[in-house]
């Protein structure tokens, strides 16, 4: 799998995480990742048939909280970082469709 | 004031006796950041209004502050942590400008214990990286030798604390991050249990994996500084409803009987002079009385890559919400760039730095159809195996002792290409965070060129306390801590 990663997965992995790559990024992360995922494939020597993932450090001793209403952050602060702001507390963006 | 010793306790017991005031002690530490910043670029930001404000009004009404633990304390927090109003970059240019509307948990919890702010500690972009050099600020520099790294993502806080810039910072450990830069820059760091200390204000890398923690001189500030931010938080879901130990009682301690495990086939490859100051920290235990038991974790050869999977998976999840909408950076509109797809692509093309775009592209393959199987899920089986590897270690032991690198620190540009040799230094650290156990370091010498090296001691889930007493223990016998980075710095 990993050997056979490609300039074309790279395109597509990096479309999917909505980042613009340079054709230098795109051959220095075609390499990188390639050497990286080649290491990982030691984990396919594991067996791991009957084992259950550990998706977060589990406790018991996380109660939930009461759905009780409280104060937060207002709209106006919440908004405050927008890096375009628009009227009505909405967000400026650009077109979105054609 | 000349004093280059201002641990916690010191501070505290000389602003109570009033022996100086806060205002004083503030000043000294704000000089000493000032005139570090060539050398080291251990600051983001400098909080030199509100913290002198802060320590005035301390002065102006003792009797009101004298009873909190840390009256006076000048602390250090990293730019991953919000602090209302004041810069909160993650080192990241994406979020330049982002002032968060709101303090972090751990940051109103120092304040409220009398701390005073000084400033934000500079870190690898979002705490991606082991060396500090992924920064938007530039890199930090080790206080011990300026040509190599002080380790990372804490690598500002680290040098802080070694060059006595600040008593004490907080920082954050995803897979060592705390730990690494306190064993390369000679301080102490704790990362407590996953669950321990609230995570809300926190700029999120790995959720499962994120846990803050204190860096500081000797191991009693570091009981001090934990005790301030632990505790249950109803802004964090995962922050547990334990109660916090009282970590005063536990020092002077002593550790006769207490059973220390060794997984010695775990050693083989590692620096002669890590190994050396290892075996010597571990003679000092046996010699107060610790026992010394062989264990095994067979699975730990796999943590490196199981964290390289979950670590990046997450991340591309959580750095997602920076697209130039809401908060922080968008890239200038241009023509061929007016529809919004183009504008994400742009933003983070822009915004974020080489680590920080690898690990997204990483995590978002080991996500993606047709490989999250073989990758993410795969990970976290082998990420269960680890966990069990030691609940069956914990069983005939109380702590596990290793070295915390299996290096000393490197030089800056060394591994800057070569990512993969940058991750595998992280073998030691990283099972903390995929068990969620707690762990410390603290200093165990020196290399031959006088680079810090460190001990770290792993515990059972929520016994940071067994940990705080043996690495005291250590400390009292080996007091690595009272030797000075800088012998000419006044």
């Amino acid at each position: 799998m990993p050997s056979s990663l490609t300039k074309a997965d790279v395109q597509r992995i990096a479309q999917l995480a909505h980042l613009e790559l340079t054709e230098h990024e795109q051959e220095l992360f075609l390499q990188q990742l390639g050497q990286i995922l080649d290491y990982a494939e030691r984990l396919q020597d594991v067996e791991t048939t009957d084992v259950p993932p550990t998706w977060h450090p589990e406790s018991d001793l996380r109660p939930l909280r009461q759905d009780i209403l409280k104060p937060s952050l207002s709209t106006a602060e919440a908004l405050s970082n927008a890096p375009a702001p628009g009227p009505r507390n909405l967000f400026r963006v650009p077109k979105v469709i054609g | 004031m000349n004093d280059r010793d201002w641990t916690i306790a010191r501070l505290r017991a000389a602003i109570v006796a009033k022996e100086v005031k806060a205002i004083d002690i503030c000043d000294h530490f704000l000089n000493r950041i000032r005139t570090s910043k060539p050398e080291l670029n251990a600051f983001t930001a400098v909080f030199e209004e509100t913290a002198r404000a802060r320590a005035e009004e301390i002065d102006r009404q003792p009797n009101t502050w004298r009873d909190q633990p840390l009256l006076g304390v000048p602390i250090a927090v990293k730019d991953v942590i919000c602090t209302r109003g004041t810069n909160t970059t993650g080192a990241s240019r994406i979020l330049s400008g982002f002032r968060p509307p709101y303090d972090a948990t751990v940051v109103k919890r120092l304040q409220d214990a009398g701390a005073v702010i000084v400033g934000k500690t500079n870190c690898d972009e979002f705490a991606m990286g082991s060396s500090t050099e992924h920064s938007a600020y530039g890199p930090t520099h080790n206080p011990w030798s300026v040509a190599h790294t002080p380790g990372g993502s804490s690598g500002g806080s680290a040098a802080a604390v070694s060059a006595r810039l600040c008593p004490a910072s907080v920082a954050s450990d995803t897979g060592g991050s705390i730990r690494q830069p306190a064993a390369f820059c000679g301080v102490v760091g704790l990362k407590p249990t996953y669950g321990r200390v609230s995570r809300y204000g926190l700029l999120a890398f790995a959720s499962s994996l994120d846990q803050i923690g204190p860096m500081t001189l000797t191991v009693a500030d570091a009981a001090t500084v934990f005790q301030v931010i632990a505790g249950n938080d109803s802004f964090d879901a995962t922050s547990v409803s334990l109660e916090v130990p009282d970590t005063e009682s536990i020092f002077p301690g002593e550790i006769a009987g207490v059973r220390i495990g060794v997984p010695r086939p775990v050693l083989e490859g590692i620096n002669d002079e890590v190994r050396q100051a290892f075996d010597i920290a571990l003679e000092t235990l046996v010699q107060r009385g610790g026992i010394l038991v062989d264990i095994q974790l067979p699975h730990i050869e796999y943590a490196v890559p199981v964290y390289y999977l979950v670590a990046p998976a997450e991340a591309s999840s959580n750095l997602a919400r920076y697209d130039g909408v809401r908060y922080g950076f968008r890239a200038a509109s241009k023509h061929d760039q007016a529809d919004l797809q183009k504008m994400y692509e742009r933003t983070r093309y822009e915004g974020f730095g080489p680590e920080v775009k690898r690990r997204i592209m990483l995590g978002t393959y080991a996500l993606s159809a047709g490989y999250y199987d073989a990758y993410y899920l795969k990970a976290q089986r082998i990420r269960s195996l680890i966990k069990t590897d030691y609940e069956q270690a914990f069983q005939s032991v109380d702590a596990i002792a290793m070295p915390t690198t299996p290096e000393p620190a490197f030089q800056i540009g060394e591994h800057i290409n070569d990512p993969l040799a940058m991750y595998l230094g992280d073998i030691f650290t990283v099972s903390a965070n995929l068990t969620g156990l707690p762990a410390l370091s603290v200093p165990a010498g020196f290399t031959s060129t006088r680079l810090p090296l460190g001990l770290q001691l792993m515990g059972r889930p929520f016994d940071e306390v067994t940990l705080l007493r043996i690495a005291e223990v250590y400390e009292r016998e080996s007091p690595w801590w009272q030797e000075h980075p800088f012998k000419q710095m006044s």
